[in-house]
């Protein structure tokens, strides 16, 4: 019942993220997330996920295509562990629960820890 | 009233949807054909195969996994034993991080020790059981298993060292 009740929000995001998809070139994302961008491809996709609200079932699927059109694992990795870990617009909400000055300090060792993450997966994926 | 209003526009969405699909297949309009057979269709399959097996997860993990009972194991004097234990509970949950936020603020009113609730807090984003397959699925056991690997001493630190500051500080969880 659960399934059926979500399915008309399910529909309406996968329409919504198809025809966003078709207008984000994805010439314009590799240029940002591609090998090419270096060091800079770890910061945006840090951006992406810190201020993005992507749920699972949408994140990986285009995490997915991501790789498939050469985006290295290790900005992969960023882009996931930011997307769950920090969230810039939601720090509103945490700091209901938690204070805001805990909230900040989180967010910013998280956002700290994907790049640890994101460099050490980088460096395995390098070496293997 | 608000519930309805969204739902009416999910509906909208679906219908203005399928009459663009079927617009763009008589007529042959190329981006349409793009969006529908590139985009949606794959969204679609792989959803299809995906979600039914993820709320069957989900919904056993509710039954299984009565909150009240996992909270008498994790309080102050729980050690280790309690560490592992968070770690679990965070791992069974799906959803956002915002999400656990009120089971953190429970835990804590419960007696649970402000490490083991951020503990709790970094590993619901390392592991989350129910996507699982999603991610094994789109990017391979190999990026799953390293960066779980790599993810769990991070984030534990992480948590390890909000939890002692918090304590330190003698802030509090507060209720919403």
């Amino acid at each position: 019942m659960m399934f059926l009740k979500i399915m008309p929000v399910l529909l309406s995001v996968m329409i919504m993220v198809s025809i966003v998809l078709y207008f984000v070139s994805e010439k314009n994302l590799m240029k940002y997330l591609g090998n090419d961008a270096g060091l800079g491809a770890y910061i945006f996709a840090a951006a992406i996920g810190a201020i993005a609200i992507i749920p699972s079932f949408i994140s990986y699927p285009l995490a997915g295509v991501l790789v498939k059109a050469g985006v290295s694992y290790g900005v992969i990795s960023v882009f996931i562990n930011t997307l769950k870990m920090v969230g810039i617009l939601t720090i509103p909400i945490e700091a209901k629960f938690l204070g805001y000055k805990i909230s900040i300090l989180r967010n910013i060792l998280a956002l700290i820890g994907a790049l640890v993450v994101g460099g050490l997966m980088a460096f395995i994926y390098s070496i293997t | 009233m608000k519930k309805n209003k969204k739902i009416k526009f999910d509906f909208f969405v679906i219908f203005a949807f399928m009459a663009f699909a079927l617009y763009s297949y008589i007529s042959g309009y190329a981006p349409g054909m793009e969006i529908i057979k590139d985009n949606f269709w794959g969204f679609f399959k792989e959803m299809m195969f995906i979600l039914p097996v993820m709320f069957i997860l989900v919904g056993l993990f509710d039954v299984w996994v009565p909150k009240e009972k996992v909270q008498k194991y994790i309080g102050k004097a729980s050690g280790i034993k309690g560490i592992v234990l968070v770690m679990i509970l965070g791992f069974l949950q799906a959803g956002p991080i915002y999400a656990a936020y009120p089971v953190a603020y429970m835990l804590w009113k419960k007696g649970t020790p402000p490490t083991n609730i951020f503990i709790y807090l970094s590993s619901v984003s390392i592991i989350q059981v129910p996507v699982i397959a999603f991610e094994v699925g789109f990017l391979g056991f190999k990026f799953f298993l390293l960066r779980v690997l790599i993810s769990f001493p991070v984030f534990i630190i992480l948590g390890f060292i909000l939890g002692n500051y918090f304590e330190k500080k003698q802030f509090k969880f507060m209720k919403v």
